[in-house]
């Protein structure tokens, strides 16, 4: 198991925003996290990522104890992430802010920086140079390298992080909401990407609200409500799970349209389920 | 021969060169500081206790008080790493009022009487070769791997630290050389001055660093540098106004921060 949490709890002076959460993330799979706005599920993004630390419950990666450690330390051990809100380096071009996810891969080299000529690109700074491009031409933004990050299209941002992420060479990648705020087109090509990740080797944990799409790329979907796990399995079984529905859509619709899936076997639930997502 | 007004101008360029650039690196990884005069006084009184109390020969003096310097640089660097903005500005100003105050009191180096007798060794050759090292690393510096780390935590520090940069380190780091810079830089001002006392670090000192850096512009380090040469100069070039000349130069710095707020070099972001 590449990400097991066990019995995860985090509370926020009083309020509980997890409540007993385990998950498995297998490797080689795209695992999807959904649920409603304020189920938990960037809180939960973010105990993976170190960025906080459980209230109780274990984290662990590859079978070794991260719970409480620092991100660096998370990400040093293989796990990398994204922000709902992309945080670039937006000073930096976008060739810089993928050179710069590479410093925990590269070779130190402090002292040759001051010892070697000025205006020269050393091997170890041209092979950087070289890794990062190639990074930015598998998210598709190699013609853009020297645009300044904060100037990009906010599609082309989330893919700039998402290649800035990949640099750290991850073996698991978190992707929080990677097609938030994208038009149709950007996000079939985050679709084709995200797969193309999968290709390569690397898992995939994201959370999104885009219902067609984690319903296309995702092996296995944990659902979330309150802060509580309430439905686990492939997509076939989540789209039809009553409990999933009425997270979503309230009781009285889950019932109603419960009821349209026993006369029309699941179709128009499912349809209403992703009209109300796609919105 | 050199015209003695003219070197001395160059001189203290050089010597304010080297004070800004020594602000300008931890303000290049987001950590700004209002105590650098601090680090310049325990440059300037380690280096000039050891020449002019104990004999030391210069050179070693004035690496033992940038090492000092960048000592307690480290160790003022680690509350830094969980104070951010204005709170940090805040506990530099305290660091910077604190030494002072010490110094104000410490018998052996003369307490309010200030250190005389140091022995006039900073010469224009020597300020302005160490300038032309530190322009050369700076250079250096900008498009390494260290620097786009210390862009990078300037920029966004959360996201530098899910990329796995391990933000204490940096910045510790980054705090202490750049107190060490500034110890170096109070080392030569003392072997010009002859004379150091602590009224001459207090917060006006570490204030006029900083602006040096603000004027020129935080973005880069040829902005600091220009910055403390024009902070240096024009009010040599004002002298004839006399009893006005810091009025206006006042004003001139009024009016860029109004027309120029990135400072004379600099981007606009």
């Amino acid at each position: 198991m590449l990400l097991k949490l066990d019995k995860i709890t985090k509370t926020f002076s009083g309020y509980s925003a997890l409540t007993d959460v385990s998950l498995e993330v297998k490797q080689g799979e795209v695992h999807a996290v959904i649920g409603p706005n304020g189920a938990g599920k960037t809180t939960l993004f973010n105990l993976i990522s170190g960025v906080l630390a459980p209230t109780a419950g274990t984290i662990r990666l590859s079978g070794v104890d991260v719970t409480g450690k620092r991100p660096d330390h998370v990400t040093r051990m293989g796990l990398a992430r994204t922000f709902q809100g992309v945080r670039l380096f937006q000073s930096m071009t976008a060739l810089e802010n993928v050179q710069t996810g590479q410093f925990i891969r590269d070779k130190n080299r402090l002292l040759s920086t001051f010892t070697s000529l000025p205006g020269k690109t050393g091997k170890a700074e041209r092979a950087s140079r070289d890794a990062a491009m190639e990074l930015l031409t598998l998210v598709g933004l190699d013609k853009h390298h020297k645009l300044i990050a904060g100037d990009l299209a906010l599609a082309d941002q989330r893919r700039l992080e998402i290649a800035r992420a990949l640099a750290t060479k991850p073996r698991l990648l978190l992707l929080d909401e990677p097609v938030a705020g994208m038009n149709p087109t950007e996000v079939n090509d985050a679709a084709r990407l995200i797969k193309q990740l999968c290709e390569r080797g690397i898992t995939v944990l994201l959370t999104e609200h885009h219902m067609s799409l984690v319903m296309e790329i995702s092996d296995t979907i944990t659902v979330l409500n309150y802060g509580k796990k309430i439905a686990e399995g492939d997509p076939a079984s989540i789209r039809n799970n009553p409990l999933v529905l009425e997270a979503y859509l309230g009781s009285d619709v889950a019932a109603h349209s419960a009821h349209q899936a026993a006369a029309a076997p699941g179709e128009q639930a499912r349809s209403e389920l992703i009209a109300q997502e796609d919105r | 021969m050199i015209d003695p007004y003219l070197e001395s101008i160059l001189i203290f360029s050089g010597i304010n060169i080297i004070l800004a650039l020594s602000l300008y690196l931890p303000i290049s990884a987001g950590l700004l500081s209002l105590g650098h005069g601090g680090f310049m006084a325990i440059g300037a009184y380690m280096s000039a206790a050891c020449t002019a109390l104990y004999g030391l020969p210069f050179l070693p003096s004035l690496v033992l008080g940038a090492v000092m310097a960048g000592l307690v640089g480290a160790i003022v660097g680690f509350p830094a790493l969980r104070i951010k903005g204005v709170y940090l500005i805040i506990l530099t100003m305290g660091f910077g009022e604190i030494t002072r105050v010490f110094f104000l009191n410490f018998e052996p180096t003369g307490a309010a009487s200030g250190l005389g007798g140091i022995p006039p060794d900073t010469t224009l050759a020597l300020v302005w070769f160490i300038v032309a090292i530190l322009l050369f690393g700076f250079f250096q510096l900008r498009r390494s791997r260290l620097g786009r780390v210390m862009t990078a935590i300037r920029d966004d520090e959360l996201a530098a630290e899910v990329i796995g940069i391990n933000l204490a380190r940096i910045k510790v780091a980054v705090f202490a050389a750049g107190a060490a810079l500034g110890g170096l830089g109070g080392g030569l001002y003392a072997h010009y001055a002859l004379f150091i006392d602590p009224a001459q670090f207090g917060f006006h000192r570490s204030a006029e660093i900083f602006i040096m850096v603000l004027l020129g512009g935080m973005g880069n380090y040829l902005g600091a540098t220009l910055g403390a040469i024009v902070f240096t100069v024009l009010p040599e070039v004002l002298r004839g106004l006399q009893d006005w000349r810091m009025t206006l130069f006042g004003s001139l710095l009024v009016i860029l921060m109004i027309v120029r707020p990135w400072g004379l070099i600099g981007a606009r972001r």
